[in-house]
């Protein structure tokens, strides 16, 4: 069953253990309340916990919010995520991270990529450009040819060509807990982990 | 903030036991060597070229001849591998990084010794 927590990305530092030196990311995981309990009985139909973490002024919570938050008697949030299949808690308590993570697990962890802004392809996609000299002029970051001629008459599909890179919700897959260090409210997690410092990322155990 | 809780947690994770030494400095690196299962220690002597970052996180660079050749370790400074450093002589140099010693070789690539420059000048001004 899938668990999972969130946490607030504090930054990067090393850690030795058994001699070896390991990249951590530290991320903040303080005590996230329970906002809402969905339960396989009940009229959602499915076990689910929505978790909350960030503080939020309740001026820039509309009504409907502030009428789900204080249902579970919750301090509004800046962010909420559902977790499906957890169960055991009800609104209003809180999960910590030493009820879901151990050393030693896997985890997924996901968060909002580091915003790029529109980005050429060499960029983006680690395209070659072109040469500087041998009498190149005004193309040097450019693609180059974008497809065949009148047959196809068109651009493939999937294409790689400049855009929008980063601001994407990004996963990375099986870093392991190397520490839950419960009375700082502190996660270390091998290697990096998306979005910038400050940002909110979901703790996901892998399966 | 976020700095803050990195900072302290470095600040614990930290070893103390490595002392204050600077670049021109000349150390004994006391490093655990295991060989199998065997563990035994390698003394690695050379002058400090380099320090790089805070104590937390942060690592030096030693540098020495050995038969000839120039040898340069990069040790973090939080790395257990380390016994311990013993500071055999200070040096009197006039910047942080000591890159310029790699083009010197023998007599040219020697550093002025603090401490006894510092005794030289007293009687001096007598």
């Amino acid at each position: 069953m899938p668990k999972g927590i969130l946490g607030r990305k504090i930054g990067m530092t090393h850690v030795y253990r058994q001699g070896v030196q390991i990249a951590v990311t530290v991320i903040e995981v303080e005590p996230n309340p329970v906002v809402q309990a969905k339960t396989a009985g009940g009229k959602d139909g499915y076990d689910a916990l929505q978790l909350g973490y960030g503080r939020k002024s309740v001026r820039r919570v509309n009504k409907p919010m502030q009428g789900h938050y204080e249902r579970a008697g919750v301090e509004p949030k800046r962010v909420l995520r559902e977790f499906r299949g957890m169960n055991g808690f009800e609104a209003g308590e809180a999960v910590s991270a030493g009820d879901v993570l151990a050393a030693g697990d896997l985890v997924i962890v996901r968060g909002r990529s580091r915003g790029r802004g529109f980005a050429g392809v060499m960029k983006r996609h680690g395209f070659s450009g072109h040469k500087a000299s041998h009498g190149t002029h005004e193309s040097f970051r450019g693609a180059g040819s974008i497809g065949a001629s009148a047959d196809p008459s068109r651009v493939w599909k999937g294409k790689r060509m400049p855009g929008q890179m980063g601001n994407a919700v990004t996963a990375v897959k099986n870093l392991e807990i190397i520490d839950v260090i419960g009375e700082k409210n502190l996660v270390l997690v091998s290697g990096a982990v998306p979005g910038s410092r400050n940002s909110i990322v979901e703790i996901i155990k892998s399966e | 903030m976020a700095d803050l809780i990195l900072q302290e947690l470095e600040r614990e994770t930290m070893r103390t036991d490595i002392p204050q030494f600077y670049p021109g400095d000349t150390v004994s690196v006391h490093t655990r060597v295991t060989e199998g299962s065997k563990e035994r220690i390698q003394v690695f002597r050379g002058t400090v070229i380099r320090i790089c970052g805070r104590f937390g996180r942060g690592s030096f660079t030693v540098r020495k001849v050995s038969s000839g050749i120039g040898v340069e370790r990069v040790f973090p400074f939080n790395s257990p591998s380390i016994a311990k450093v013993v500071i055999e002589r200070k040096g009197k140099v006039r910047r942080a990084r000591l890159y310029y010693l790699r083009d010197r070789i023998g007599k040219a690539a020697r550093i002025r010794d603090k401490t006894v420059e510092a005794k030289k000048k007293k009687p001096a001004k007598d």
